[in-house]
């Protein structure tokens, strides 16, 4: 791969707390290298602005390979920005070029608050979660693995809804906020699942009641979370969800 | 201190099982008054956190990330092992226990290795039962593949993402408990310190990440599961955010520290590219099931690597290790990367690496798919297209995270990879029970040294976080929890909290208050340079003595010119990497004395001084043949010796060849 440098202006989201109103602030970076990730480009920007004396822009990371799900910023109006299927921290700077201005932004949410600059809260997920994004079964409760076959093309449905990484950005590509992509997956991992087959009423009607409790917005059937989702997670699932959710309900009713 | 392991009277086979049926047990009415504190999320720790939930103990989890499902264990790759012989291939208990003890090269505990071969399979039945998304076959039932170090296929995977798979479901099952009011879940906390109360564990003084101020929690009993400290190295396939800390600061109430020296260098990791690097990737060890490992045979090599002929490369692990080939374990493998690459055969443009091939792999599958289709003659494209087509379904996620990184397609292209450090083996010494030399302070999964040895095999992190969590624990616990049904929950206002919890008030105002000129990230860079070069691959007498002194002064100059921006009450990323590198700095010196004192080769531990005639890691066993537990003095590390007794795996000189 060829690589050069570049030079660039970021306007990045400033906000010192969740209490304050924040603003964006413009910073020239220099000789970034195509070869650095965008979060080592942030990285080489916070190392200048910790030498000015200034305070560096917090941002949420960890693994730095795509798969932790904490990374999250809003880049030129695209959840995680320019690249397909990608998380921030997998992006790298040969999808800039010399010159290019990059806005960046925390995700917007009413269900995910600012914390600080990039940082949000995102523990909605985990009451989501709570609410019934599980199997009921103790440790040592378990049959033998191989007890029960399951359906080739069904396990690798519900492998492919498992991939979610939980970091939100189908809420953040999403104008109507929803969480639907996300809550969705969980529930088709297990509805796919002959394990998961006991709860499945339950469990569609309390993560969806959460979800609903969270202030998420609706689903509006514009699919910019299926786009914007770093794993490919399918819209299909959210139909999945939404044919639980109605069988939960009659089946409740009875 | 005496070390006493507590490995139970009997037979090896026998010894968990005695254990079990004789341990002290306590009722659930008791247990509800008993409290628990976890800190970690990642896979011993929610599995621990999880499992102790439901028995019925009052526990408070901690996890410096925003959620616990973002603990590193998320990022294991390739699978995890469990004798369940599935493929009827031979495979069994004792055979899983001797590979692990094999491979870690007769530097573990026989009692621990066994345990955890047994429950090995327990795991899988629990994580199937949970709704981890195993591969299956056509039939339904669960696939496998091989991972270094072993003849056999053991190891269960979900694609490329079996720690993400395995943790979410612990994830869950600890979400479940934080429902039922049995968890309660503190995210963004960071653990400063233990609180001992008459010589036990009773609690911990943790900050709050968000509003920067301290907090007090107490817990009967004190679990450390915070993983590993490969981060000391600053460049590691760990999370940026991967620290000791909790380890640490155990180890200076007095929890022995041991084998710090046993680091793991995984050989398939994508190379550094430059100076702005802040952390390296792992390609998963079950790649080596398929790619091949080759460097050309001519120094002076310029054509592409597509375009050098077979017989002018050197497949240089099958020429040395036939009977394993590309599947030595990974510190034969990693210790065979640097000798090529430092003999000049080195590829790309820094030299530091070596190709991991997939084309022959392609061809095998296109061919088999071609066979299975009942098609016939068909041209060289198609059966590349379907190779492939199966290449994608076994590594797929691998291969899409090494193009975003590289730019490059590894499905035509071979990968270049080297070694980087992934795990550490070394960590809190713990007892068969999995306490530590601090009566009511456990530490399980990674941040525990017990079960790897010298070297871990790939796949068995997994198995090892998780058999610590949900099988080892709640019967061990159990043990010291009957003795505290008697302990009323003490008020957060004893005498030892505040003074535990003003010792870490003033040690984050002293960092806050050198205000020097270097960042915290220059000086965890200058540490990491230090212990790659002096202590990294290959060791030796003189550079990790040279490495004692420089970390010192280091150290030094750090707490003399740090400077962390920002406030102490508000979320200040820039503080809390200040600490955990303040510990790093404490810790990297530790390493290199223990690797300076055991001046034999074994595992992942090469001195360069204790070799064969062909380049093999050569150990000492009459000399070395024991764990090596330090001790946290005022006066410096003392050690401490547990002597390791092998009555089953009797050791040898691993051979691979």
């Amino acid at each position: 791969m060829e690589h050069y440098n570049m030079n660039l202006t970021l306007k990045v989201w400033r906000q010192k707390n969740s209490e304050t109103k924040g603003r964006f602030e413009t910073y020239e970076v220099k000789d970034i290298s195509s070869e650095m990730s965008f979060l080592e480009m942030f990285d080489v920007l916070n190392e200048r602005l910790i030498e000015e004396g200034k305070d560096p822009i917090a941002f949420d990371n960890d693994c730095r390979e795509g798969i932790c799900g904490a990374c999250s910023m809003y880049i030129d109006g695209r959840a995680h920005g320019p690249w397909k299927k990608n998380t921030v921290c997998q992006l790298h700077m040969r999808a800039y070029k010399d010159g290019d201005t990059i806005v960046v932004e925390p995700w917007r949410s009413a269900a995910f608050p600012v914390i600080k600059d990039l940082m949000v809260d995102r523990k909605a997920f985990d009451r989501i979660i709570q609410a019934g994004g599980f199997i009921s079964v103790n440790t040592g409760n378990a049959a033998d693995a191989n007890a029960l076959p399951v359906d080739r093309a069904k396990s690798e449905e519900a492998f492919n809804a498992a991939a979610c990484i939980g970091c939100g950005a189908c809420v953040a590509a999403c104008p109507n906020g929803s969480a639907m992509l996300f809550v969705s997956a969980k529930v088709s991992q297990l509805a796919l699942l002959p394990q998961g087959e006991p709860e499945k009423n339950t469990r569609v009607l309390n993560m969806v009641g959460q979800m609903d409790k969270e202030g998420f917005g609706n689903c509006g059937n514009i699919y910019n979370c299926e786009a914007e989702c770093p794993k490919g997670i399918s819209v299909e699932n959210i139909a999945r969800m939404n044919r639980e959710y109605l069988g939960a309900s009659l089946s409740s009713e009875i | 201190m005496a070390l006493d392991a507590k490995i139970p009277e009997g037979d090896l086979a026998q010894k968990w099982t005695n254990y079990k049926d004789h341990v002290s047990l306590v009722s659930p009415a008791n247990k509800r008054k008993l409290e628990v504190i976890v800190i970690g999320t990642g896979l011993a720790g929610a599995s621990a956190a999880a499992t102790l939930g439901e028995l019925g103990y009052k526990v408070k989890a901690f996890c410096f990330q925003d959620s616990p499902r973002r603990a590193h264990s998320i990022a294991a790759q390739g699978g995890i092992n469990a004798a369940k012989n599935y493929q009827n291939d031979g495979d069994s208990v004792f055979r899983l226990f001797y590979e692990t003890v094999k491979g870690g090269d007769y530097r573990s505990r026989e009692a621990n290795v066994y345990r955890l071969a047994q429950v090995s399979g327990n795991i899988i039945d629990q994580c199937v039962a949970q709704g981890v998304p195993f591969a299956r076959e056509y039939g339904g039932l669960l696939s496998n593949r091989s991972f270094g170090g072993t003849q056999v296929q053991r190891t269960f995977y979900a694609a490329g993402q079996t720690g993400q798979q395995l943790l979410l479901g612990a994830y869950s099952a600890l979400e479940r408990q934080v429902a039922l009011g049995n968890i309660t879940m503190y995210a963004r906390h960071e653990m400063h310190d233990i609180v001992k109360i008459d010589g036990k564990a009773r609690g911990i003084i943790a900050r709050n990440l968000v509003t920067g101020k301290l907090e007090r929690y107490f817990g009967h009993a004190v679990l450390i599961c915070s993983g590993g400290y490969g981060n000391v190295f600053y460049l590691s396939t760990n999370a940026m955010g991967s620290n000791v800390t909790a380890a640490w600061k155990s180890h200076k109430k007095g929890a022995y520290f041991a084998n710090p020296c046993f680091t793991q260098i995984h050989p398939t990791c994508i190379p550094v590219t430059g100076d702005h690097q802040s952390k390296l990737t792992l390609m998963s060890e079950s790649l080596r099931n398929d790619g091949r490992i080759w460097v050309p045979k001519n120094k002076d090599e310029k054509r592409k690597a597509v375009e050098i002929p077979h017989n002018e490369r050197d497949y240089y692990l099958e020429r040395r290790y036939p009977a394993f080939g590309n599947l030595v374990p990974r510190d034969v493998a990693s210790r065979a990367a640097k000798e090529r690459c430092d003999a000049g055969f080195g590829v790309g443009t820094t030299k530091m690496a070596v190709y991991l091939d997939f084309a022959d792999a392609i061809k095998r599958y296109g061919k088999q798919a071609l066979h299975k289709k009942g098609l016939k003659d068909e041209s060289d494209e198609t059966i590349t297209q379907l190779g492939k087509e199966v290449i994608a379904e076994k590594y797929g996620n691998l291969f899409e995270m090494y193009e975003k990184i590289t730019g490059e397609n590894p499905y035509n292209v071979p990968m270049r990879i080297y070694p980087a450090v992934h795990y550490t083996m070394g960590g809190l010494w713990v007892d068969y029970e999995l306490m530590t030399t601090v009566p009511g302070l456990y530490s399980l999964g990674e941040a525990n040294f017990s079960d790897h040895g010298a070297n871990r095999l790939g796949a068995s992190a997994l198995m090892q976080g998780l058999a610590d969590g949900y099988f080892v624990i709640a019967y061990t616990l159990s043990r010291y929890m009957a003795g505290e049904i008697r302990t009323d929950a003490i008020p957060v206002t004893h005498p030892a909290f505040e003074e535990t919890e003003t010792a870490v008030k003033e040690r984050i105002e002293k960092l806050m208050n050198v205000k020097g000129k270097e960042s915290v990230e220059s000086f965890h860079k200058r540490l990491g340079k230090i212990m790659w070069e002096k202590c990294g691959m290959a060791r030796n007498a003189k550079g990790l003595t040279e490495a004692i002194a420089e970390i010192k002064n280091l150290r030094e100059e750090f707490w003399n010119n740090v400077k962390i921006p920002g406030e102490i009450f508000e979320m200040n990323p820039e503080l809390d990497k200040a600490g955990r590198v303040a510990d790093f700095l404490e810790l990297g010196e530790l390493i290199c004395i223990d690797a300076l004192n055991r001046s034999e080769s074994c595992g992942g531990h090469f001195r360069e001084e204790s070799q064969t005639p062909e380049g093999e890691a050569l150990r000492k066993d009459d000399e070395f043949s024991y764990v090596a537990a330090w001790e946290y003095t005022d006066h410096g590390e003392v050690m401490h010796k547990e002597d390791l007794h092998f009555e089953v795996a009797k050791p040898s000189q691993r051979s691979y060849k």
